[in-house]
């Protein structure tokens, strides 16, 4: 294990070759995982500047910082830019698609080409959405509930849906892309049971992309339709059901939510395995949990209809199913904390974003259990408890599970080692900068306060104020990597090629790795995290 | 493993793509691949004919009038002309396992001029439906099927679902015998420049595969559009 | 109205208490989880840290615990399951002798129907101690009935009736909300619920608007579109006699049998060749785009009116099996 920095640059995917056209034309599954990290970023921070401008007008009760319409499109876009432009891709399309064929010792993903392909889907279906941003944007919601979308909203429906159907197919290709790369290209003795959970995360997260998006790109191909050719599938005046619509969308768009989480887990369980220099706890478990959120998460959509008009017993099955699908990721839970178990533990800057994911995972998923509760979602269903839960979930957890595999893959990713001390501040500023926007969310939401909402009473203020103000520090905290992973490139110390000590045929790699990744095709005969066997770093890198 | 006759032979295959170890591996790596395409091809009509049951079931009298108004002879010739192309597409999948190079060039021509003629005949219903004033939107009309069918109880607002369904399924599904016509002319032009033999044939199976569902779509298009509801009318 | 500092909501409805019992158990077995985690997490970090030269043991699984925390979590959820769905079935099931209001939504206002005839716009009174069945529509888009002090909201939508009930409990003034996006002004879309004292609502019933009661306007409506010519009283006329069709079943002419609630009635006004009622033939005329939403809810009325009232268990007309035949989706 080299834990001594190389000095002179060697050949690696990076410096190989120079040139717009060898980047722009790359099928090294490398390449493109940083095409795919610049663009995903470049909408994190438009999503997110639309968020700044809804915590800015929600400081005060009246609608005084923007016009209502402004205010209804900045909503509906900052959902659909942080869902289909950053979460859904982020960590398969940039950590995936870097490492799975690292993890499974392959050359490159099954499909090369297809990956290029998928990136340039993104990027046509990105540009496509930034124009329709440009000449007016849309106002339905993320959701594109009918018949508002179909027959009364004003706005850019059909360019965003046919935007969103196009990311769609990026996405299907990342993930057909993955599954037969799990199941035909793993080296030689490395069976499922040794596969790093990472693998299995993606796995699953791959079988949703598969089974979830075209449903999701009928539907919106009908809303198009309708709009554009007048077709009167979801018009109630023409005998069409608007509910019709809502379970169609709500068949993708829930199990959309594990596409967004899954690959998150993954990366959490490498990265408190590689802290507690243990191998992970109730490997069998969790590598089925994730199987079983996937395949749960399809039994559950209505439980987002329960007051959207569907019958008393429809409701209590999807409760039913909804409580289900809880168990497997309670046994996640429990299991993390059980690995550290007589570990050895250190907290360097992945293992923070690991434990901050931990803590709000489990807030956010709590919260689930409030919402499946029939009794208490009449209540609450509509309401800042259902945009509390949900961002603690995507940003409590899933982000900062993106974040800290960023972290973690690093020095494999760039051959650079980030500041230390600057990526535990970041950690701690987002975990702080979260909860004081999003937990005071979970109080207005049991006041009473709608989401959606551009005014209101003025009895809500005082918590949107700690909201927002929890905002800023949140923002502050985002930057703070971009700027210092930036600097690093030039100025980081160079890492060396194992710089954790982790287990994972990734680490046996260079840092940066070569084009072909292995020289030969290495050969497994070990489980997975095998760190009985692998001496920890010293402490000073670790540290 | 890289030491097999089988891989030493291959090595020099020019069609073996350098990330993978061996043809057995590109081979059976790219037909899981279009396996699962098939799948989420499924998903993706799955919607669709969720809304189709979903409407008939409440709308049965206004489907099986809508039925009984497309062309059931041209439904049938169409399908027997698909039919027709999946068995051309099957024996040129044959012929490039055997060599036959001019075989397959002549059956992939046939195949596509199935295709076309499945197109040329769709375009043709699709008029009729224009002429007829069925085509959902502001010049729809349902008296003509009202007048005609008086046995029938036909309310003319959910009339146009039937039809806005007809022309939404028919025309992905044409959409996608497009698309197919495309990749067919792309393995007809590699078929001329001899690309496929007994050693190297795979796209033609893929590419086959993609019709062969195309097809299978169709078969149920056809009876859940025409064929709804054809007893005579008392 | 609730105060700045306060950050629990009144309760103004029966089901306020239940709500709110169940919240602050689930919230109680939150923390508890939470804390419980939070610092087993925290105590392993630092009892194991490596800092302090402590080497990992490994320790590979445990079945049995495995089993313990899966099964254990699935008991306590399917608790929460029930007692949550006790809540909700109470929620879901109006009394039969609830006193009703007609709801019309539309972008942007809450159109009210008192039977009694009184009508309002974003405000709706009623009385304290009594049971409240709103039957609702919307004119274009779905909204949402929302009121915090109730604990209750209902989406609602175009093209058919979905109910909200409650027992209000004391009196005072809460919070409208429109809870399901709707446009430019969902925001704007609020008002007041006003619960009064039983005698207080009684005077302001009084002192209303003569509008006549719903069922009233709707026997003139009645008259008027010329409905008597084939639905007459007494004796069998082209259409099926109305007298006692409301809330009970009615065989149709294709073998099923279908229960006679509002959205029954509104479907057979709206689109009667849906549903044709054994032995009569499809010749009555559409009344889409004839009559509005409020005359339609009138002419419900009034044909309920011709029923004797209900009594005995309640029961919600949506919420039968028979409902979903209505040609409109189930409730």
């Amino acid at each position: 294990m080299a834990t001594v920095a190389v000095p002179v640059e060697r050949d690696n995917y990076i410096n190989h070759e120079y040139g717009m056209r060898s980047w722009l034309l790359t099928t090294d599954h490398k390449r493109i995982a940083l095409l795919y990290l610049a663009s995903i970023t470049f909408f994190f921070f438009i999503g997110g500047f639309f968020a700044l401008l809804i915590r800015l007008e929600l400081l005060t009760p009246a609608g005084d910082l923007v016009l209502s319409d402004t205010y209804n499109k900045l909503f509906s876009m900052h959902g659909q830019v942080m869902i289909f432009f950053f979460l859904v891709p982020s960590i398969p399309a940039v950590l995936g698609n870097f490492l799975v064929p690292l993890m499974v010792g392959a050359k490159d993903l099954a499909f090369p080409r297809i990956n290029l392909l998928s990136w340039y889907l993104y990027i046509i279906a990105g540009a496509i959405y930034l124009h329709c941003i440009i000449v007016g944007g849309v106002d339905t919601g993320w959701t594109f509930y009918t018949p508002f979308s179909t027959a009364f909203s004003n706005t850019k429906v059909i360019e965003a849906g046919i935007a969103i159907f196009i990311a769609g197919f990026s996405s299907i290709l990342t993930g057909l892309n993955f599954v037969v790369t799990i199941h035909r290209m793993r080296a030689p003795g490395l069976t499922w049971s040794r596969l790093p959970l990472f693998i299995w995360a993606h796995y699953a997260t791959s079988i949703i992309m598969l089974l979830g998006t075209p449903v999701l790109a009928i539907t919106l191909l009908l809303v198009v339709f309708e709009r554009a050719f007048n077709l009167g599938i979801f018009d109630p005046t023409r005998g069409g059901d608007p509910l019709l619509f809502q379970h169609l969308f709500w068949f993708y768009s829930h199990p959309a939510v594990y596409i967004m989480i899954l690959p998150s887990m993954g990366v959490i369980t490498e990265i408190v395995a590689c802290f507690s220099r243990k191998r992970i706890f109730g490997y069998s478990f969790v590598a089925a949990s994730s199987i079983g959120i996937a395949v749960l998460g399809f039994l559950v959509w209505a439980h987002h209809m329960f007051v959207a008009g569907i019958s008393l017993y429809s409701a209590l099955i999807f409760s039913i199913l909804s409580y289900l699908v809880a168990v497997p990721s309670a046994i996640k839970v429990f299991n993390w904390t059980a690995t550290m178990y007589k570990g050895s533990i250190t907290f360097s800057t992945p293992m923070l974003y690991a434990m901050g994911f931990i803590g709000l995972f489990t807030m956010g998923g709590l919260t689930g259990l409030f919402l499946a509760c029939l009794g208490i979602d009449v209540h609450v269903t509509d309401t800042y408890f259902v945009v509390a839960h949900f961002h603690y979930i995507m940003v409590g957890g899933a982000v900062m599970g993106y974040l800290g595999g960023i972290h973690f893959w690093w020095p494999k990713i760039s051959g650079r080692l980030y500041p230390e001390i600057w990526g535990k501040i970041a950690a701690v500023t987002v975990f702080l900068g979260f909860n004081l926007t999003f937990f005071p969310q979970f109080i207005l939401g049991y006041l009473g306060m709608p989401r959606r909402y551009w005014q209101y009473p003025p009895e809500f203020q005082v918590l949107n104020v700690f909201s927002t103000a929890g905002s800023t520090i949140l923002a502050v905290g985002y930057v703070l990597p971009m700027v210092y992973l930036i600097w690093s490139l030039r100025y980081g110390k160079p890492a060396p090629d194992n710089p954790w000590a982790a287990a994972g045929l990734e680490w046996t790699t260079q840092s940066p790795p070569t084009t072909f990744n292995f020289d030969e095709t290495p050969v497994v005969t070990q489980e997975a995290y095998d760190y009985e066997h692998i001496p920890a770093p010293p402490l000073e890198v670790a540290l | 493993m890289s030491d097999s006759p089988a891989a030493l032979e291959t090595a020099h295959n020019p069609q073996l793509r350098h990330h993978f170890s061996d043809m057995e591996q590109q081979t059976q790596a790219s037909t899981f691949g279009m396996w699962l395409f098939l799948a989420t091809e499924i998903m993706f009509f799955g919607g669709m004919f969720l809304a189709y049951l979903v409407y008939r079931y409440w709308y049965y009298d206004e489907f099986a009038a809508g039925s009984r108004s497309i062309d059931i002879w041209l439904g049938t010739i169409n399908t027997a002309v698909l039919i027709c192309s999946s068995l051309t597409v099957a024996l040129g999948v044959k012929a490039a396992q055997l060599g036959k190079q001019k075989l397959l060039v002549f059956l992939l021509s046939l195949t596509m001029l199935f295709g076309l003629a499945f197109l040329a005949i769709k375009g043709l219903e699709w008029y009729d439906k224009y002429e007829e004033h069925h085509v959902p939107g502001y010049s729809f009309s349902a008296a003509d099927l009202i007048e005609k069918y008086p046995q029938l109880h036909i309310d003319p607002r959910p009339e146009q679902i039937y039809f806005s369904l007809y022309f939404a399924m028919t025309g992905l599904h044409a959409l996608h015998m497009i698309v197919g016509l495309g990749i067919f002319s792309f393995l007809l032009y590699k078929a001329i420049r001899g690309t496929y033999g007994p050693d190297y044939h795979t796209p033609v199976e893929i590419g086959g595969l993609y019709w062969h569902f195309v097809d299978i779509v169709w078969i149920y298009l056809f009876p859940l559009l025409y064929l709804i509801d054809r007893k005579p009318l008392r | 109205m609730p105060d700045i500092s306060s950050i629990w909501p009144t309760g103004a409805s029966t089901v306020a208490g239940n709500v709110d019992r169940l919240f602050l158990f689930l919230v109680a077995l939150s923390a508890l989880m939470s804390v419980a985690i939070f610092i087993t997490i925290i105590v392993f970090g630092i009892k194991y840290r490596r800092s302090k030269g402590h080497e990992a043991t490994p320790v590979e699984g445990s079945t049995p615990l495995e089993i313990a925390w899966s099964v254990i979590p699935l008991f306590i959820f399917m608790g929460i399951f029930a007692w949550g769905a006790v809540v909700y079935f109470g929620e879901r099931t109006p009394p039969r002798d609830a006193s009703e209001v007609y709801v019309v939504a539309k972008q942007w206002m809450w159109k009210l129907q008192h039977p009694e005839g009184a009508r309002e716009i974003n405000t709706l009174h009623v009385p304290a101690g009594r049971d409240i069945k709103l039957v609702m529509t919307s004119q274009d888009v779905i909204h949402s009935f929302y009121v915090p002090a109730f604990r209750l909201k209902q989406d609602v939508l175009p093209g058919r009736y979905t109910t909200l009930w409650f027992h209000t409990t004391r009196p005072g003034t809460y919070h409208l909300f429109c809870a399901e996006y709707c446009g430019t002004m969902h925001s704007g879309m609020i008002g007041e619920v006003v619960v009064m004292d039983p005698h207080d609502y009684q005077a302001w019933l009084n002192q209303g608007d003569a509008f006549g009661s719903l069922a009233a306007n709707g026997d003139s409506l009645f008259q008027q579109l010329g409905c008597p010519t084939c639905h007459r009283f007494g004796v069998q006329g082209r259409g099926p006699v109305l007298n006692g069709v409301y809330g009970n079943p009615v065989q149709l002419e294709d073998g099923r049998t279908v229960v006679a609630d509002e959205n029954y009635i509104r479907e057979s006004i709206l689109s009667p060749g849906a549903k044709i009622v054994s032995g009569f033939k499809n010749i009555m005329p559409v009344f889409q785009g004839l009559v509005n939403d409020e005359e339609v809810n009138e002419l419900v009325a009034y044909v309920k009116s011709l029923s004797p009232p209900p009594s005995g268990a309640s029961r919600e007309p949506s919420g039968l099996p028979a409902g979903a035949e209505t040609g409109n989706p189930k409730d």
